[in-house]
């Protein structure tokens, strides 16, 4: 008996450890997110967050919505697999209000290089030209039409 | 290089962070030597190393706070700690290696001091020493031989909880598949043995500079002593990592070209001269002749403190090395990037260079209200200074 | 052209009803999307990509990436000759731009888009301490930038480089599938904007997906196979000195 005497401040010492940790378990247990752990180790909440997060594109199913007749003239083409917004940039805004957020007219001199500049590490059957060589600085829509850009015969220009 | 790459991720504080641990965890081992092992010799420095291995766990964290993106989140790791990683385990072997290990056996170590001081001091010193009583006030005689034997039970579990807590930093490198500087099972042991290697070298650095500062003899028994196991564990350390280079160089997988040139040139001078060199075969060559010759007292001392103070150059330089060294390099073995440290940023030099300062004002406050020196501790209480 | 009133509301209800089934809603309120019916990853064909950049541009605009770092980008790879040992690589600002042409051309040159893997064994998400980078029930591998501390370690632990710390919101990042849209039915914003198809998201779950059928005839690869990730970006046509 005479040992737990002398062991006391043992015992207080261990009485302080275990608030401690009583106290610990309380905090966490009102800090740890609602959803932890749902799913897996994560904030389930994440995945709706992530998701919701804003669009940009709107993806070509939406402009072919209203622009049918580009789309039949672009299908018949050699640009068919290009979408629109590849070169017209990001309208998921035109697409939500087409009516006042209106697009950036193109400038085909600086947007057509991009891919139709000619690199040795484009596949060799990829329609690549030196643009200085090839049109001298005319911009590629005075010959090319964008949607369709293979000139046929009857249109090409002396 | 992957475009993602050319940005360093970890910086000099994470450098520091291995290096501060490292020496926690040797200078508890140190003190262990006494308290378990029973080296009589080492007695002169069991509480200073206990107060060394507290003062700069205490500044232990901090690195990683100035580290993170949102320290303000950092108390997610106790609240979620993801198991599958070896970083979670920080914040509860942390906690439970400072409260549960260092804090018990220093307070059971100076526990008959704290009653004597609580009863003899003034004043706000008083409040505080009856605080850290915890409202005992019992030392007969059946007590202390409690108090010896559970601090002898703290110490064994304190031998591996300090292996862990240095430990686990070497697997954190040691286990990242991704990156082949870092990725081996020798990491975690090389790094543990550098730690003990430079723990031991601050303890006999501090215990000779306090004696001369507190002009006091120095036991030179106690010296020699330690740094005959400085000797021996260094000896170890080099081999492991020597045994490690050896076998990357036979080897020589996909990685090694990459990683030979970047020795050879961005890392010649941390790794090859100073871990090397200056922190390594230099001080074994010194702590060698030691052992060998029976040098007279005055230059033994000499001898201890430079190569003392060669192995925490070396053994910062090895964590270095590792941890910017395999940031340096990239993954896909085509080419380099470059360190770019500040110097009054958040992850800079500076903020380093006071962390590195810091542990030394903290046990300066330690040793001030608890004073590892007996004479010291019993004037003390004669005079409730 | 010239459009009559009729013309007008007709064209605008087609719109709204188009932009409703875009803009679905989160998982929660989109009542159709259930993500244990998916399991996506991607795949690439080097042979048809052409270094445009158009994935990185679109991807930069659709997340605010910022500048310098990169969710995806494409390396030119130029191999002198036959060894697959030592290729010269550039990735001029990720490839957003496009590659300037080489002096010497001779021997093999290709282009090699990357992103996140996806892995379905991702070391990133083993080494995240606090669970804040994940696997979605879809296969996708997420970061919650809420929960992120910012600690660098998935961003050491990934083998292929894709992640990196956002300078703003001082917490990892990296490519989410765009989460946000293939929840809706949409594809990546890369995937979209590429030109000429060389990369297409694959839905594994999914018997209809015409590029799981591709896989399984084709001889396809994965970066870093010894690496055991379990990548989900597939590629066909990989050379072997790609890293």
């Amino acid at each position: 008996m005479s040992d737990l005497k002398d062991a006391g401040h043992l015992l207080r010492l261990a009485a302080v450890f275990v608030v401690a940790v009583l106290i610990f378990l309380v905090i966490r247990a009102a800090l740890v997110p609602k959803g932890f752990g749902k799913l897996g180790h994560y904030r389930s909440e994440a995945l709706a967050e992530i998701a919701a997060k804003p669009i940009n594109y709107a993806g070509h199913q939406a402009c072919e919505t209203c622009h049918s007749d580009i789309v039949d003239v672009k299908s018949k083409g050699k640009h068919a697999g290009v979408n629109c917004e590849s070169c017209h940039g990001p309208l998921a805004k035109h697409a939500e209000d087409p009516a006042s957020v209106q697009p950036a007219k193109l400038e085909a001199i600086s947007l057509c290089p991009r891919c139709h500049t000619a690199n040795a590490a484009k596949p060799k059957s990829f329609p690549q030209v030196i643009p200085e060589d090839h049109s001298g600085g005319v911009p590629c829509d005075t010959c090319h039409k964008p949607h369709t850009p293979v000139i046929e015969a009857a249109e090409a220009k002396p | 290089m992957y475009p993602n790459e050319v940005e360093l991720q970890w910086s000099v504080l994470i450098v520091l962070y291995p290096f501060i641990t490292g020496l926690v965890a040797g200078a508890f081992i140190l003190a262990s030597l006494e308290r378990v092992f029973r080296v009589e010799a080492v007695k002169p420095t069991y509480r200073l190393a206990l107060l060394t291995a507290l003062a700069f766990l205490i500044v232990a964290p901090l690195p990683l706070q100035l580290h993170l993106g949102r320290p303000e989140r950092s108390f997610e790791m106790y609240l979620t700690p993801h198991r599958s990683s070896a970083m979670a385990m920080f914040g509860f072997v942390y906690l439970w290696y400072l409260l549960g290990v260092l804090v018990v056996e220093i307070w059971l170590e100076y526990r008959r001091d704290i009653v004597e001081w609580a009863q003899s001091s003034t004043g706000l010193k008083r409040l505080m020493y009856r605080a850290l009583t915890l409202g005992s006030y019992n030392v007969s005689p059946r007590a202390m031989e409690i108090d010896d034997k559970v601090g002898w039970i703290i110490t064994i579990v304190g031998i591996p909880s300090a292996f862990l807590l240095h430990g686990y930093v070497g697997f954190i490198f040691g286990s990242i598949k991704a990156n082949p500087w870092w990725s081996t099972p020798l990491m975690p042991v090389v790094f543990l043995f550098s730690a003990m290697v430079s723990g031991i070298s601050v303890v006999m650095l501090l215990y000779m500079l306090t004696c001369w500062l507190r002009r006091r003899e120095i036991d030179m028994r106690c010296v020699d002593t330690i740094a005959m196991y400085l000797f021996y564990t260094f000896l170890i350390d080099f081999t492991l990592e020597m045994v490690d280079l050896i076998h990357r160089i036979y080897e020589a997988d996909e990685s090694f070209r990459s990683l030979d040139f970047m020795v050879h040139t961005k890392l010649y001078f941390s790794q090859i001269m100073l871990q090397i060199g200056f922190g390594t075969l230099v001080p074994l060559t010194l702590l060698a002749i030691t052992q060998l010759v029976r040098l007279q007292e005055p230059i033994r001392k000499y001898v201890y403190s430079l190569a003392g103070i060669l192995t925490l150059i070396g053994i910062f330089a090895m964590r270095w090395n590792v941890v910017i060294g395999g940031q340096l390099f990239s993954k896909s073995f085509l080419g380099y990037t470059t360190y770019k440290m500040g110097f009054v940023t958040k992850e800079g030099l500076l903020p380093a260079i006071l962390l590195s300062i810091l542990p030394f004002v903290i046990l300066w406050v330690l040793i001030k209200v608890l004073p590892p020196w007996h004479e010291q501790a019993l004037s003390q209480a004669a005079h409730g200074d | 052209m010239s459009m009559t009133r009729r013309h007008f509301l007709i064209l605008t209800a087609a719109a709204a009803a188009a932009w409703d089934s875009i803009l679905a809603g989160t998982p929660e309120s989109a009542p159709n999307y259930n993500a244990s019916e998916h399991w996506y990853g991607m795949l690439m064909q080097i042979e048809k990509c052409i270094g445009c950049g158009s994935c990185v541009r679109a991807c930069q605009l659709e997340n605010n990436v910022p500048d310098g770092y990169f969710r995806t980008w494409v390396e030119r790879y130029h191999v002198a000759d036959w060894t697959v040992e030592s290729p010269t690589v550039d990735s001029p600002d990720g490839g957003k731009n496009g590659f300037v042409e080489l002096k010497e051309t001779g021997g093999k040159n290709f282009f090699v888009p990357k992103l996140c893997n996806h892995c379905a064994d991702s070391p990133c998400t083993q080494v995240c301490p606090v669970g804040a980078t994940f696997d979605s029930p879809d296969g996708v591998v997420l970061i919650d930038p809420k929960y992120c501390l910012g600690c660098r370690y998935c961003i050491q632990a990934c083998p292929y480089g894709c992640r990196f710390l956002n300078p703003s919101s001082e917490t990892a990042e990296k490519c989410s599938l765009c989460y946000h849209r293939i929840t809706k039915g949409l594809t990546t914003a890369c995937c979209e904007n590429c030109p000429t198809g060389a990369r297409q998201l694959v839905d594994f779950k999914n018997p209809k997906d015409p590029i799981h059928e591709f896989l399984k005839t084709h001889s396809v690869q994965v970066l870093k196979p010894y690496m055991a990730t379990k990548a989900k970006v597939y590629y066909y046509g990989l050379d072997g000195s790609v890293r």
